[in-house]
């Protein structure tokens, strides 16, 4: 089977989907923002499993109310029962201890009341997290514009880094859209959807470049259109299982990771699809040729 | 590509061999320490407590910079340096002085050696105090390596109290590591309610001098047990003195029979009642309770008015040691702040080990059984390696001593899913390389030769996203990272060395028939 698509007649279309897309997605994390999970914002995060079913999301809420402690957040959690208590205190050594918060919702809620996990985080520590979080992904960015430089040309390196910002803006931007919680667990995705998108893009870009010395005469965007088509099949099936895994996390592999996963899933299709419509048509704009790299040839 | 020596084959499959064998470690026991090595389950998985505490020494720096006041006015006074407006506020000592003192001041002030007022920092080759002179006012103040130094003097001295305080809980293998400058980790596997650590954490250390009693008095009394000697005693609950008297402790060797013992000295409040009390109670015992234990109760022979003494209990050097360090950081005014607190419970996770392995196996199969049904023999082999994969990697994360977490579970999920990927890329330029070539051979062999680039190249550039993710990440992501790096290793072994040998025996073996992939 010879893929022969013709891809480069998309690119346009493609790439102006892609702008408005990056562009939605900015509007939307500058305005309606981003959800940030304790980890970034800090508060406290209490996950409860009752014994009785009965208990409503209402009644859980209104334990906590009677607390007084300021904005809270509960959600249904997986099974019925299991709630996520959310609330964000104004100070950290608050006089209302997690021990007191413990004792007081399971006297209101009738029956047994397990609190499974418990997690506070104090404002220092959480404007560290996010810091280091940034800080992480910022260096991952700087180090693969590094390597791609090093192996290919700039045209490729700067290719590769449009692609992967304009992955990880639009899945930060889904997330923001559908109020998906980002934490840690998410930084720890993004990473690893740029490494991914890279790796989508490198595959491609070898090929681009295996094939400007093969067809020196040909132009960069019969090129392009070319080397996609000849790794189309390994896109696809590496795409597949990947997915393959992350969907069964998703479904399976419980509450906790089902954010982490989600951000994984929107991820590498969107990876995918970059290297092919993102990555691919900014060397022909570059116009790339065979002059490019038979350059660095020369310079080694 | 496709030529292995014998040497080569051996060489390879002894590799895999040894190091999947590790990983039966985790399900055997063996009695052998070397095989004894398993992956650690991290908290989110076997349920436990993380408490991230903070030391804040601004008041600890106040205190030091205090303790220089009269140091610092002797020397003055001695060098015959007239001075005024003497004041202390926060974090400066400022006063005034005529011009033609600066270089007697200088002098004093950085000397080398025994510089009382001043110490040479040997770690930092550097002074402990810094000045600034501004027309006539002189402002001292601690220097950037003083104050290092005595922060990191806090942290050290609070995780060793720490440290005393959990183990005297007595929790199973409990974790308690500097982070930063002034912060102390805390890991507490199995704790499902910290507040009672929180608490005694959040305490300075309780030291308290009272008398013994013989009888009932009138602040009721309450008995011990004296720890070296076992002799119980029955002590006033009335306090003399608590350890916020105390400023400073330090061992010392007696001068009389040369045992060690720990000095101490008081502040102005604590000495004139300390004095009071020895004055009055001459011949009585003296009780000293450190964390509701006797250490020893001295007879009191003479009225301790100088604001120090001394506490004997048959110490070694080492215990004076540490008897000194915990009194000393038992006089810090400032607890530890819990800033950062994650708990488990035991139910939870098992819940999610339970999540995540099902999701591995479920997630395993599904790609085995794509890869079977496009590749057909191929796939197997592209199984074969994905297993033996694995199988590494768990040998590896086993000789690691690594912490498994439920992203690091998540981790091992993703390689498989990505670990194909290898496969894929070679099977993909060698049926490319089928059509334009006759010998199957030279297919094959150029295919592999070609693909390797690639995949050296698109491995390499997860591998720096998950190192970064590991140098940076915190807690259970870092085991995300983990797993995903060795995960990429492991992935170009299989795929370079065991995928490529499997396949070379398929070629020569049909070397002449026609090979579909």
């Amino acid at each position: 089977m010879i893929n022969n698509y013709n891809f480069e007649q998309k690119f346009k279309l493609a790439n102006i989907t892609s702008m408005i897309l990056v562009l939605l997605s900015i509007l939307m994390i500058f305005f309606k923002g981003v959800n940030f999970g304790i980890d970034f914002k800090g508060g406290t995060l209490m996950e409860l499993r009752c014994d009785s079913t009965n208990i409503q999301i209402s009644d859980v809420r209104s334990s906590f109310n009677q607390l007084d402690l300021g904005d809270i957040n509960v959600k249904e959690f997986g099974k019925k029962g299991d709630f996520l208590v959310k609330f964000e205190r104004k100070s950290f050594d608050d006089k209302i201890s997690i021990k007191t918060i413990k004792e007081k919702v399971s006297n209101e809620l009738q029956g047994n009341v397990d609190f499974r996990r418990v997690e506070n985080v104090g404002p220092k520590v959480s404007k560290e997290l996010l810091e280091s979080g940034l800080l992480a992904i910022s260096l991952a960015l700087a180090a693969m514009l590094f390597y791609i430089w090093v192996r290919f040309e700039w045209q490729f390196s700067i290719g590769s880094i449009i692609a992967i910002f304009h992955d990880v803006l639009i899945t930060i931007g889904l997330f923001s859209l559908l109020s998906l919680e980002i934490n840690l667990s998410i930084v720890a995705a993004v990473l690893t959807i740029v490494g991914y998108s890279m790796n989508d893009t490198v595959v491609i870009y070898d090929r681009v470049r295996e094939n400007l010395i093969k067809y020196s005469s040909l132009k960069i965007g019969e090129i392009s259109n070319k080397s996609i088509n000849e790794t189309l099949s390994r896109t696809i099936i590496t795409s597949s299982t990947t997915l393959l895994a992350l969907i069964s996390i998703f479904i399976l592999g419980g509450e906790i990771l089902k954010g982490f996963s989600l951000a994984m899933i929107i991820g590498v299709i969107i990876g995918t699809y970059s290297s092919i419509f993102v990555a691919s048509p900014i060397l022909k704009y570059f116009n790339v040729s065979f002059k490019t790299i038979s350059k660095e040839k020369e310079n080694n | 590509m496709l030529n292995f020596s014998n040497s080569k084959v051996l060489t390879i499959y002894i590799t895999f061999i040894l190091i999947s064998f590790f990983s039966l470690s985790n399900f055997l026991n063996f009695e052998s320490p070397f095989l004894k090595k398993k992956i650690n389950l991290g908290l989110d998985l076997q349920g436990g407590s993380y408490l991230l505490l903070e030391v804040d020494s601004s008041a600890l720096e106040k205190r030091r910079l205090q303790s220089k006041v009269i140091l610092l006015k002797k020397a003055l006074n001695k060098s015959l340096i007239k001075f005024d407006n003497f004041s202390i506020n926060d974090d400066s000592i400022k006063f005034t002085t005529e011009e033609k003192n600066f270089k007697e001041f200088e002098k004093i002030f950085n000397l080398k050696g025994s510089n009382e007022i001043n110490a040479f920092l040997d770690k930092y080759n550097s002074f402990e105090l810094d000045y600034t002179i501004k027309n006539n006012l002189i402002s001292i103040y601690l220097s950037k390596y003083g104050i290092i130094n005595l922060r990191s003097a806090a942290v050290d001295q609070s995780i060793e109290i720490v440290r005393r305080r959990i183990d005297e809980i007595g929790t199973k293998e409990p974790s308690i590591l500097k982070r930063g400058n002034n912060r102390i980790l805390v890991e507490l596997p199995g704790i499902k309610n910290p507040e009672r650590i929180k608490e005694l954490l959040g305490k300075t250390a309780e030291l308290s001098f009272r008398l013994v009693t013989k009888d009932n008095v009138e602040f009721g009394s309450e008995n011990f047990i004296i720890t070296n000697t076992q002799e119980e005693i029955s002590v006033s609950k009335r306090i003399i003195l608590s350890g916020e008297n105390l400023i400073d402790a330090q061992p010392k060797f007696d001068n009389l029979n040369n045992q060690p013992i720990v000095s101490f000295s008081l502040d102005r409040l604590g000495s004139q009642r300390f004095g009071r009390v020895t004055s009055d109670n001459i011949g009585k015992r003296l009780a000293i309770i450190l964390d509701n234990e006797a250490i020893s109760a001295p007879v009191i022979q003479d009225s301790i008015t100088g604001g120090n003494g001394t506490i004997s209990g048959n110490f070694t050097f080492q215990t004076a040691t540490d008897l000194a360090l915990l009194l000393r950081s038992g006089a810090l005014p400032t607890p530890l702040n819990v800033v950062e607190e994650r708990t488990v419970g035991p139910d939870l996770g098992k819940d999610s080990i339970e999540a995540g392995i099902v999701s591995l196996i479920i997630g395993f199969l599904l790609v085995v059984l794509f890869m079977s049904f496009k590749y057909k023999l191929f796939g197997i082999i592209a199984n074969i390696s994905l297993i033996s994969n694995l199988l590494m990697l768990m040998g590896i994360l086993t000789l690691l001593e690594a912490t498994l977490t439920l992203p690091g579970i998540a981790g091992i999920i993703l390689t498989v899913g990505m670990a194909v990927d290898a496969n894929v890329l070679i099977f993909e330029r060698i049926k490319e390389e089928l059509k334009g070539e006759n010998s199957n051979i030279q297919a094959f062999d150029s295919g592999f030769k070609k693909s390797i680039v690639t995949i050296l190249d698109a491995n390499i550039t997860t591998l720096i996203a998950s190192i970064i993710l590991f140098i940076f990440g915190s807690g259970p992501v870092k085991g995300f990272a983990v797993t995903l790096s060795i995960g990429l290793v492991t992935t170009l072994f299989s795929a370079y060395f065991i995928s490529r040998h499997l396949t070379s025996r398929i070629v020569f073996k049909n070397r002449d028939n026609k090979i579909t992939i």
